[in-house]
C-alpha cells in the first residue's frame, strides 16, 4: 500500500484529535484527544519508518528502526502524562465536583 | 555526562530521604549538598575529569557550551535554594518531594542542552513539563492552584504533541532524528520538513512563551505557588531556550532563510505586547509574569540572530535575568499583599533588602553598569551585525524605554510612598544572599568576561 495513505490517515486522526481539543469542554475528553493525536504521531512514525526501509538500495536490516524505536519513547512518556494529568483531574475534581474545564477561570481576575 | 547521572540519582535520594530524615533542614542541607556536588562534577567535567563513560551513539553531546549552561543552571539554582528553600516548608507537607522533582527537572535540563538528536530534545521536555505540572498543582486545597496545573498540563500536552508531530514530519523527509543529518538535508527543501520544522518552532514557543503562544504563562505564574513560579520563570524558562536555540543551531542551521522571518515577527510580536500588558497590571506576580514574556523577546533576539555574539549574550542574558528574577520573587515571596500597593514604604523598614531589590529591577529594566544592560546589549549587537531588520532593533529599544514604567513603578512604591509593609520579616542569612545577588548583578553588568571567559578557556 502506498505511504500516502498512511500519512492521510495520520493526518485526519490528528486533526480530529486538534479539534476535539479546541471544541470539547471536558477535561476527560480533552485528554482523549490529546491521546488520539499522539498516536496519531505513532502511526505515522511506524509509516514512515517503513517507508524508509522499503527505499533503501542496499538491504541493510536496521534502517529506519529509530522510527519506531520512537513510538516506544512516545507510549512512555505518555503514559507518565496520563498518570500525572488524571491524579491532577482527580485533585480538582475533589474540590469543585467537575472536570469542566469552564470552571477554570478564576486566574482571569 | 557527570551531572546528568547524579541530578538523576539525587532526585531518588531525596525522594527516600523524606522516609528516612524527619528533620526539614536535614532535607534541606541534603539538597544543598546535592547541588554542590552537581555544581563541582560539572566544573570538572569541562576541565575533562568525566566520571561516567558510556555510548550514546552520538545523541547526546556535552560541549563547552552545554556544560557551562548547566553550570549556570546549578549555581542558580543553588541561590534559589538558598532564597527560598524555606518557604517551600508553608506548601504542602512533601517537603523532600519537591525537591526531588527539582532535581528530576534539573536532570531533563542537562538533557536538552546537550541533545544531538530530537529523541532526546523530546524526553528532555518532557522530564522537564512533567514535574512541573505537579510543582504547579502542590497545594492541593488551593483552587487557584489546581487550575494552573491542569491549564498548564492540558497546554503542555497539546503542544507536545505538536512538536511530536512536527518531529514526524521531519523524520519522514530525513529518514533520522539526528541533527547533523537534517542539517544535510537537500534543497530545494520538501514541504515535510518545511512544516515539520515550524510545528517545531511552534511548540517551542509555546514552552518558552512567546506571542502568541504565551497565554498559559501568566496564568500559570500566578496560580503556581510563588516559590515554583520563580523557578519556573528564570531557569525552566532558560532551558527552554538553550533548547530552541540548539535546535535552530544545530538542526535548522542551514535553513536560516526559511525561518529567520517568522523569528523576527515572533519577537516583534513579543515585545510588543509582553511589555504593553505588563504595564497594566496591579498584582507584582502578574507583573513579573508578563515581564518573564517581555524578556523572553530579546532572548528571542539569540535566535534570530544566530552567530556567536548572540549565544554568548543568550548565556548572559540567563545569568543575569536569573539572578534579578530569582531575587525580586524571593523578596515578593515574603510580603503579605503582592500588589503593588503591598511594596508601600518597604524601603523605610527595610533598607538593605529594598536596595538589594531595586538593583535587580534596574538590571531588569536594562539601566548601565547591571548585568541586564550589557546582555540586552550583546543582544541588540548581534541583530546588529546580521545587517538587516534594523526596525527590529530600534522597535526593541523602545520596547526597553515602555518596560522602565512598570520596573520603576515597582521601585517607587517602595521608596517615594508611605505604607505599613513593615509587618515582614527577614532572617540575616537571607539579606546577605539578597545582597550577594545585587553585587553579582553589578559585578556582570561591569565585567561580564568575567563569566563569558569560561566559555572558551
Amino acid at each position: 500500500m502506498p505511504v500516502n495513505y498512511y500519512i492521510f490517515l495520520s493526518l485526519a486522526l490528528f486533526a480530529i484529535g486538534i479539534v476535539g481539543v479546541l471544541v470539547r469542554r471536558n477535561a476527560i475528553v480533552f485528554f482523549m484527544c490529546i491521546e488520539i493525536m499522539l498516536n496519531a504521531v505513532n502511526l505515522l512514525l511506524v509509516a514512515f519508518s517503513k517507508m524508509h526501509h522499503a527505499n533503501q538500495a542496499a538491504g541493510l536490516a536496521n534502517v529506519g528502526i529509530d522510527g519506531q524505536l520512537f513510538v516506544f519513547f512516545i507510549m512512555v512518556v505518555a503514559a507518565a502524562e496520563v498518570s500525572v494529568g488524571l491524579a491532577i483531574i482527580v485533585m480538582l475534581f475533589r474540590n469543585v465536583h467537575s472536570v469542566n474545564v469552564n470552571f477554570l477561570n478564576r486566574l482571569k481576575h | 555526562m557527570n551531572a546528568l547521572i547524579i541530578s538523576a540519582v539525587w532526585g531518588v535520594l531525596m525522594m527516600f530521604s523524606g522516609i528516612l530524615l524527619k528533620r526539614h533542614f536535614l532535607i534541606r542541607n541534603l539538597a544543598v549538598i546535592g547541588l554542590v556536588v552537581l555544581l563541582v562534577s560539572d566544573l570538572l567535567e569541562m576541565s575533562g575529569t568525566v566520571f561516567f563513560k558510556m555510548d550514546v551513539k552520538g545523541m547526546i553531546l556535552f560541549d563547552r557550551f552545554a556544560l557551562f549552561f548547566d553550570a549556570i543552571i546549578f549555581a542558580a539554582t543553588l541561590i534559589y535554594f538558598f532564597l527560598s528553600a524555606k518557604d517551600m516548608e508553608k506548601i504542602g507537607v512533601n517537603y523532600a518531594e519537591y525537591f526531588a522533582l527539582i532535581f528530576f527537572i534539573l536532570c531533563g535540563i542537562t538533557l536538552v542542552a546537550s541533545f544531538q538528536s530530537l529523541l532526546i530534545l523530546f524526553l528532555g521536555v518532557e522530564i522537564i513539563s512533567i514535574p512541573l505540572y505537579i510543582l504547579t498543582g502542590s497545594e492541593k486545597k488551593n483552587l487557584k492552584s489546581n487550575e494552573a496545573s491542569l491549564k498548564y498540563l492540558l497546554l503542555g500536552a497539546f503542544s507536545t504533541a505538536i512538536m511530536l508531530m512536527g518531529i514526524a514530519l521531519i523524520y519522514g523527509a530525513v529518514g533520522s532524528f539526528m541533527s547533523q543529518q537534517i542539517t544535510i538535508a537537500k534543497t530545494p527543501y520538501s514541504a515535510l520538513l518545511i512544516a515539520g520544522m515550524i510545528l517545531l518552532l511552534f511548540s517551542m514557543a509555546f514552552k518558552a512563551s512567546i506571542v502568541p503562544f504565551h497565554f498559559w504563562a501568566p496564568d500559570v505564574y500566578d496560580g503556581a505557588p510563588t516559590v515554583f513560579a520563580s523557578f519556573m520563570a528564570t531557569i525552566v524558562k532558560a532551558a527552554s531556550f538553550i533548547a530552541f536555540i540548539r535546535l535552530f543551531n544545530d538542526s535548522f542551521g542551514g535553513m536560516k532563510p526559511e525561518w529567520q522571518m517568522w523569528m523576527a515577527v515572533l519577537t516583534a510580536a513579543t515585545l510588543f505586547i509582553g511589555n504593553i500588558t505588563a504595564v497594566f497590571q496591579q498584582s507584582v506576580k502578574r507583573m513579573l509574569a508578563y515581564s518573564s514574556v517581555a524578556q523572553a523577546g530579546f532572548m528571542m533576539f539569540s535566535l534570530y540572530a544566530m552567530n556567536s555574539d548572540a549565544t554568548e549574550g543568550l548565556l548572559l542574558y540567563i545569568a543575569a535575568y536569573s539572578l534579578a528574577t530569582l531575587g525580586i520573587f524571593a523578596v515578593l515571596n515574603k510580603m503579605n499583599d503582592h500588589t503593588f500597593d503591598g511594596f508601600n514604604g518597604f524601603a523605610k523598614s527595610q533598607p538593605l533588602v529594598a536596595a538589594a531589590t531595586a538593583i535587580c529591577l534596574l538590571s531588569l529594566a536594562g539601566i548601565p553598569l547591571t548585568g541586564g544592560f550589557l546582555s540586552k546589549f550583546y543582544m541588540l549587537r548581534a541583530a546588529v551585525n546580521t545587517g538587516k531588520d534594523i526596525w527590529l532593533v530600534v522597535f526593541a529599544v523602545i520596547m526597553a524605554a515602555v518596560s522602565v514604567y512598570y520596573y520603576f513603578r515597582l521601585i517607587q512604591a517602595m521608596y517615594f510612598r508611605e505604607g505599613n509593609s513593615h509587618t515582614v520579616q527577614f532572617t540575616q542569612p537571607f539579606k546577605w544572599t539578597m545582597v550577594a545577588v545585587a553585587a553579582c548583578v553589578i559585578l556582570l553588568g561591569i565585567f561580564p568576561n568575567l563569566l563569558l571567559y569560561w566559555l572558551y578557556f
